[in-house]
């Protein structure tokens, strides 16, 4: 059997990107087939990456190569160690940015021009390179030096505050949901700098601002501001378990049987409503006010207050499912082994992959989200152990010999 | 400075790519972001406009289907066509609309497209370079594919919900704000409809594109999922923090003004250097019974995060990094504390509601907010603008959604007079 055409076979990126904010571009991108090469920092051991061995872990076995979250970041990337405060170190750079098509970082701003690689200075090694950085506030504007990371991103994009219950403080986003489309919109400019080259020759550095990309995805409750003037610091909001565009009653997450148990309902219409009222069959859900989406908002708290009275007796899955057979949008609030190991939306799309590491064995991860009829992603390999494939990369592909590659290790260039 | 000036008048990346989207409530962000990067995007709506038309909230809350800030958002840079699919005129109208097509992307339910003759299978054989992507909630085969979902249930059901809320558990889980399902969704498909625009430009071959919200969400949750994979563990939802395993200490901080703010406890020790230098100043240290640990974090050369588990001593230092922080954010307005956290070189943030991010300095030196003009209302309005810089392919939003139909003739006018 051939192996399954990849529609990045050929694509070579030679990748600072760590944490999740990068590394998750270049995870995508080696799925898709690129040949992604990891550059780490030999003398704090990779430590700049975070993740790179912490929890969690397989087994009892600690240790730079065994995080469970860096292995999740890093599958099928090859991961070398270069120590760029060498000469011998940034000459090896010179000849891999000199066969790369692309450059990735998300260092500090200016952290890599500081190491002579700004990007006049990629650009005089191969003129068509594309540069991609991305770092929480971008490398222009008045914030330019501050430092971030996921929460920071989330607080200064607005997203943070979007997300919370009327009459609580924000509750924010509890993960780094900007690290990950940091990456993806990572992994969009990587394409959109590819295609433009292909198309005029021409390479370009292409900076991503996090925070701008986090308050991309707040439109309407930016253009409710710019429009009507209308914040969304205002009395009775935000209350993002509610729906206001589109305005949605009743539409929120209920309590249920069992312990945090809940049951997310969303009525779209009076359609829906009428056939959630007649499963509840109680007078109160019959009351004609209630047959209209503006009764039914302007009854909100109280409504929303019944259901889950309602709700809250009931087994959240089974519920769940008789609405759903209803045609009334509603689920279990899902917890990871639920979602993971019952749910068959995503065991049959293949969701979860295991991928062999070097030293920690078979690992499932993240997969993605994506079918492709003709140029299928692959995940196999696990993320590199430190400097795994420096004989392969310096040797095999810059093609320096055994005796140079044991002097640059002798000399703490590796 | 970012980018190279370019020779010409710089075009978008897709500059010359013509998409045709099938107006969705969860593919509108996709179509969206391929106008901003340069593809001629081409919306399909019925005759009566698409449902997403009436989503509220409207215009100086007039109610009109020209006046819905859903679609203005969503639609930037597109045109629009009405098409009814299930007339045979039309139908034509739409294979010759695809036939002339680079990507088609659409959401609609699993089985409508088949049904008419009009679905991937029936163009791939014409037209073998063309990419088709579909948006739905489950995928487009599979066992939960003719479930119904919205933005909420896709986020309840996939992970997003369950890490997010308030310690107290007797509060619900808490969907993120904004309309993250559909988003999510859609800027993987952009990807996959990239990498699939990108194989069929080198490698000639087309092909289907099938994305699922219900894995899109699920692969986004970070720690949540990779906790289960690896190790078996659950995490908790946690107010205003990660999600997690583990406890973790309170992380938001109501300012000096009622602001809200957050920091990074202290773990270089530059940034203990600056802490201690920064609450002598403020004549604070006396407030902190546990100064004398920070102080610790400056004589010990910094604290190593992974050893805050093992080390009670450093999980002090940690502790007391963390509260004095605390205390310093409390005596200060938020925008204050925030900008000069930063500036003294210590991780922090502050809660921008929408409204702070369309007036913030970092917004406007960006030139995130664009100015869009609305020649019908004779108005201009501030919107969302791009994510990145890209000085030789700009990612630009660059005019008002179309009107219903708008663009029919402007679009079938020239196809329709090329000889078959």
């Amino acid at each position: 059997m051939s192996p399954p055409r990849q529609a990045l076979s050929g694509l070579r990126i030679c990748d600072f990107s760590g944490q999740l904010a990068g590394a998750g571009a270049t995870r995508f991108l080696a799925a898709m087939g690129a040949e992604v090469i990891r550059i780490e920092d030999p003398v704090t051991e990779g430590s700049w990456d975070v993740l790179r061995g912490v929890a969690p872990f397989v087994d009892d076995r600690r240790g730079r190569d065994f995080g469970g979250a860096f292995n999740n970041h890093n599958v099928g990337k090859l991961g070398v160690t270069l120590n760029l405060r060498t000469d011998a170190g940034k000459q090896l750079l010179r000849e891999l940015v000199a066969i790369s098509d692309v450059v990735t970082e998300n260092f500090a701003a200016g952290v890599l021009a500081r190491l002579g690689f700004s990007y006049e200075e990629l650009r005089a090694i191969r003129h068509d390179i594309v540069y991609v950085s991305n770092t929480g506030f971008g490398n222009t504007g008045p914030y330019r030096d501050f430092k971030s990371w996921g929460p920071i991103v989330q607080a200064c994009c607005g997203l943070a505050f979007s997300t919370g219950l009327n009459g609580e403080p924000p509750a924010g986003i509890g993960y780094s949901y900007m690290d990950h489309h940091g990456g993806n919109f990572m992994a969009i400019a990587v394409l959109a700098g590819l295609m433009h080259r292909n198309r005029t020759g021409e390479g370009q550095w292409i900076d991503i601002s996090n925070t701008d990309a986090g308050a991309l995805l707040n439109g309407p409750a930016l253009l409710d501001y710019t429009v009507n003037r209308r914040p969304l610091r205002r009395p009775g909001r935000p209350d993002s378990n509610r729906s206001d565009s589109p305005a949605m009653a009743p539409h929120g997450i209920y309590p249920s049987a069992g312990m945090d148990n809940w049951i997310a309902i969303a009525c779209r219409d009076d359609g829906d409503w009428t056939i959630l009222a007649g499963l509840i069959d109680a007078p109160w859900a019959d009351d004609p006010a209630l047959a209209s989406l503006a009764g039914r908002r302007e009854a909100e708290d109280t409504l929303d207050r019944m259901l889950g009275d309602w709700t809250g007796s009931r087994d959240h899955f089974e519920l769940a499912a008789a609405l759903r057979a209803l045609s009334v949008p509603a689920t279990a609030v899902q917890r990871p082994g639920e979602r993971i190991d019952h749910d068959e939306g995503t065991m049959a799309w293949g969701l979860w992959p295991t991928v062999t590491h070097s030293k920690m064995g078979e690992v499932r991860v993240d997969g993605l989200p994506l079918h492709f009829s003709e140029t299928h992603w692959v995940m196999e390999r696990g993320g590199p152990c430190l400097g795994e494939h420096n004989e392969r990369v310096f040797g095999g592909l810059l093609g320096h010999s055994d005796d140079e590659l044991a002097r640059l290790r002798e000399d703490g260039v590796l | 400075m970012i980018g190279t000036p370019p020779v010409a008048a710089p075009t978008g990346a897709l500059d010359g790519v013509r998409v045709v989207e099938l107006a969705s409530e969860h593919g509108a962000f996709a179509g969206k972001m391929l106008a901003d990067l340069g593809a001629e995007v081409i919306v399909v709506e019925p005759a009566g406009g698409h449902p997403s038309r009436f989503f509220e909230p409207f215009v100086d809350d007039v109610p009109d289907l020209e006046r819905s800030l859903w679609w203005w958002n969503y639609n930037t840079g597109k045109l629009s066509v009405t098409l009814d699919l299930h007339r045979a005129f039309d139908a034509d109208r739409f294979r010759t609309l695809v036939a002339s097509s680079d990507i088609v992307l659409e959401g609609e339910t699993p089985g409508r497209l088949q049904g008419h003759g009009l679905d991937y299978e029936d163009f791939a054989a014409v037209k073998p370079s063309l990419v088709w992507v579909s948006i739905t909630p489950y995928g487009r085969v599979g066992p939960r594919s003719h479930e119904p979902a919205t933005d909420l249930t896709i986020l309840a059901g996939a992970g997003p919900a369950w890490s997010c809320g308030y310690d107290d558990h007797l509060l619900p889980p808490v969907r993120p704000g904004g309309n993250q399902g559909y988003q999510t969704a859609s800027i993987w498909a952009v990807e996959g409809a990239m990498v699939a625009l990108y194989a069929s430009q080198t490698l000639g071959i087309g092909q289907h594109v099938d994305v699922s919200m219900h894995a899109a969400s699920n692969v986004t949750t970070e720690a949540a999922t990779y906790e289960w994979l690896v190790a078996q563990a659950t995490v908790e939802r946690q107010t205003f923090r990660h999600a997690a395993v583990r406890q973790t200490p309170p992380r938001l901080i109501t300012a000096g003004d009622g602001g809200y703010v957050i920091v990074a406890p202290p773990r270089h020790v530059a940034e203990f250097r600056a802490l201690v230098a920064w609450t002598v100043e403020l004549a604070l240290t006396e407030q902190m019974d546990e100064f004398f640990f920070v102080e610790m974090g400056v004589e010990r050369g910094g604290i190593v995060l992974s050893e805050v588990e093992t080390d009670p001593i450093v999980a002090a230092i940690y502790q007391a990094g963390n509260d004095c922080l605390r205390l310093v954010a409390s005596q200060l307005p938020a925008k204050d504390f925030f900008v000069s956290a930063q500036k003294r070189g210590l991780p922090a943030g502050m809660l921008f509601a929408p409204e702070d991010v369309m007036e913030d300095q970092h917004y406007k030196e960006h030139g995130f907010p664009v100015e869009i003009f609305h020649e019908d209302l004779d108005r201009s309005f501030l919107y969302p603008g791009a994510p990145f810089v890209a000085g030789a392919s700009p990612w630009r939003t660059r005019r008002r959604a179309p009107h219903l139909g708008e663009h029919t003739e402007m679009v079938f006018g020239p196809l329709e007079a090329q000889p078959q």
